[in-house]
């Protein structure tokens, strides 16, 4: 028997047998690809434009929409550019995201904890809960709110009457509208200085309890002086805020603040769709500390409340806060199913009818994307930035 | 700064007291029953803990010794029966119960470290937060008692960056930075690798012999032989036999504590 001279194993691999080149190439085939699809796009969008004569470039933003919008957050009128109907489409998408947020994040987080009750009634009632708008698509919930329950309200005419001062109607909900008058300026002083010396207590407190021991009641004075202040402000200028309350004039209300039914049906799908996911997502994060940390908190005499906020809450957060953020992204991007009912956010303005006029879908749907891309990642860096204030601390 | 051990207690008392005068009892325990469920865990147990007393239990797994520990500090609720710590009655009274708490420390089976604190944070957390201690003030005790388990130099770390006998070890620190008068043991070395058994056990003879009240649910052995006062075996929720370690490993009087420590010692 002969023995091969060569060692076992070569210094090198083949070339095409060394991961290190093939990851490489890999990737630059993979780049290759992405570019030749995009450019085959480009291309191909930019000659189809030319030959049915549309310029590029976004020239079109400056000229007059000629469409009117059924609600605006800025003043906006059918005169005014397609710039504009972007602004109030916009607005109109982070009203309805930031709204649905602050929201579902209330009811998920107050459905969640009930699920996890001692009492049988509150845990059914909200596992019913969760179960039933968890499992509906979410645009059927959307329809369901807009035909079914705001739209089936009597018109204004015969409107449900809140104390002569709210009503609600087929047309929306019409609620008196605070009109400020000089000497407002006292209000918000007295909330500057509530909030100012929460802060000032907050920094004190902690302080004297490092030095002495005792412990502050921050809280209960912070909800006593943040809207009391104010008050004071109120009571001692004889009052400088007036109501403008709404009243029947015609077939319509004048006057007061209107929700119409399109943006309370959407906030109210989006809000109770995703506070179903929020609260078993909270469920699951108070579950997921562990029973024993509960219990040596208890045995070292700490009281129930302080063993929430002190050893459970810090440890569930850890847990809440990666799925909490992409419910607040999947929230802010079904805020686009709005175009189904007709409420105006920035995909129904913009790439509907501003596109349907202009046809420079490239520009529209480019600045579109970038709105909710832009709108995802300030979403994600927020959340990242407080997950690693309150939660990341271990190791 | 004050501690609570007095160092004075003698190592090991000659015999043990079986009926303690009531009024010297820190712990009495009288007829105390538990039910989960329809299941009776605890059977009409009785008895007295001097203060100063060490005290071992034994038995069976599911006799329910850990059951019977976490009743005095309240984590398990009773059903029938009396408790009463340091003068205490146990009862429904949230501001009874922790007032006990406060007085009776424990260490569990696996630690339970809070692991988003510091080692040194864990061991303030109650001083500050029940004690209503200063904080330097907390600090210094802290220290104390993770030097006196032999853990300064961890005190930064977060639990989960130590060693099961560490982090066992600093568990008894947390519990005696509340200063108890009482320390119970759920088992405290059995979730641990052999190698680690013995810091932790070495701590725990140190604290006997500083004078601590302490109840210990343990298959150690040679820690009962050395440190207990008391060894008592449950079985079926029962108190069978009580006697001192001598007498109790030479000459067990129910044949289920022989057939029990028959098992055990075998290996
Ligand atoms: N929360 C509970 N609900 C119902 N039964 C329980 C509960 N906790 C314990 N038990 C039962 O009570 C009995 C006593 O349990 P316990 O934990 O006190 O036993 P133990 O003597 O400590 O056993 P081990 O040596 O295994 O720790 C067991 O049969 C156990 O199954
Ligand atoms: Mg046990």
């Amino acid at each position: 028997m002969t023995t091969d001279p060569r060692p076992l194993r070569p210094g090198r691999p083949k070339p095409w047998n060394d991961p290190r080149v093939r990851s490489v190439v890999f990737q630059i085939l993979a780049i290759a690809g992405v570019a030749w699809v995009g450019y085959t796009l480009f291309h191909n969008t930019v000659s189809n434009m030319e030959s049915r004569g549309i310029s590029t470039g976004f020239g079109f933003l400056n000229e007059t929409a000629g469409f009117g919008i059924i609600m605006s957050l800025i003043p906006y009128n059918e005169t005014m550019s397609y710039g504009q109907t972007f602004l109030v489409g916009l607005m109109n998408t982070l009203l309805v995201s930031g709204l649905g947020i602050l929201l579902a994040t209330i009811v998920g987080f107050v459905v969640g904890i009930a699920r996890l009750s001692s009492n049988w009634l509150v845990a059914k009632v909200a596992l019913a809960y969760i179960e039933v708008f968890r499992n509906i698509p979410l645009l059927l919930q959307i329809f369901f709110w807009y035909f079914a329950v705001l739209g089936a309200l009597p018109g204004p005419r015969q409107a449900v009457n809140v104390g002569d001062i709210a009503f609600m109607s087929n047309r929306g909900i019409v609620l008196p509208k605070p009109v400020f008058e000089p000497g407002a300026w006292v209000m918000g002083t007295g909330l500057v200085i509530a909030l100012a010396t929460i802060v000032v207590l907050a920094i004190w407190a902690r302080r004297r309890q490092a030095a002495t021991g005792r412990i502050f009641p921050v809280l209960p004075i912070a909800v006593v002086l943040i809207p009391g202040l104010p008050l004071l402000g109120y009571l001692l200028t004889g009052g400088p805020v007036s109501w403008d309350v709404p009243s029947l004039g015609g077939f319509n209300f004048r006057g007061g603040i209107t929700a119409i039914p399109e943006l309370g049906a959407l906030l109210l799908a989006l809000t109770l769709y995703t506070a179903s996911f929020i609260a078993e997502i909270v469920r699951s994060g108070i579950v997921s500390v562990d029973k024993g940390q509960t219990e040596a908190a208890l045995a070292l005499g700490l009281p129930a409340r302080r063993v929430l906020r002190l050893v459970v809450i810090p440890q569930a957060l850890r847990v809440i806060i990666p799925p909490l953020t992409s419910q607040y992204l999947n929230l802010t991007k079904n805020s686009s199913l709005a175009v189904a009912i007709g409420y105006p956010d920035l995909v129904n303005v913009f790439m509907g009818t501003t596109l349907n006029q202009t046809g420079q879908a490239v520009e529209i749907v480019a600045m579109t994307m970038a709105v909710y891309l832009t709108i995802s990642l300030a979403i994600s860096v927020l959340m990242n930035l407080y997950n690693r204030a309150v939660a990341l601390k271990e190791r | 700064m004050q501690q609570t051990e007095t160092g004075l207690e003698p190592e090991s008392v000659a015999s043990p007291v079986e009926s303690v005068a009531r009024d010297e009892a820190i712990i009495q325990v009288d007829d105390l029953n538990k039910w989960f469920g329809d299941f009776h865990v605890l059977k009409s147990l009785n008895l007295d803990v001097r203060k100063g007393e060490r005290i071992v239990i034994c038995g069976p797994s599911g006799s329910g010794k850990s059951t019977f520990i976490r009743c005095i500090n309240h984590l398990e609720a009773h059903q029938r029966g009396r408790i009463t710590v340091d003068g205490v009655e146990l009862n429904e009274d949230v501001k009874n119960i922790e007032a006990i708490r406060r007085e009776v420390g424990m260490v569990f089976q696996h630690f339970n470290l809070f692991p988003h604190l510091s080692v040194l944070e864990n061991c303030l957390l109650a001083p500050i937060w029940v004690r209503k201690t200063p904080r330097n003030e907390a600090i210094e005790t802290g220290m104390h008692y993770l030097e006196r388990v032999r853990i300064p130099d961890q005190a930064h770390k977060y639990p989960g960056q130590l060693s099961g006998g560490q982090q066992q070890r600093v568990a008894i620190a947390r519990a005696l930075c509340m200063q108890p008068k009482i320390m119970l043991f759920d088992e405290p070395t059995s979730a641990l690798d052999p190698e680690m058994i013995k810091e932790v056990l070495d701590v725990m003879v140190e604290l006997a012999g500083s004078g601590m009240t302490m109840l210990c649910v343990t298959h150690e052995m040679g820690f009962a032989k050395t440190v207990a006062d008391r060894v008592i075996f449950m079985d079926g929720g029962e108190i069978v036999e009580t006697a001192a370690p001598g007498d109790f490993f030479t000459n067990p009087q129910q044949p289920r504590t022989r057939e029990f420590l028959e098992q055990i010692l075998q290996h």
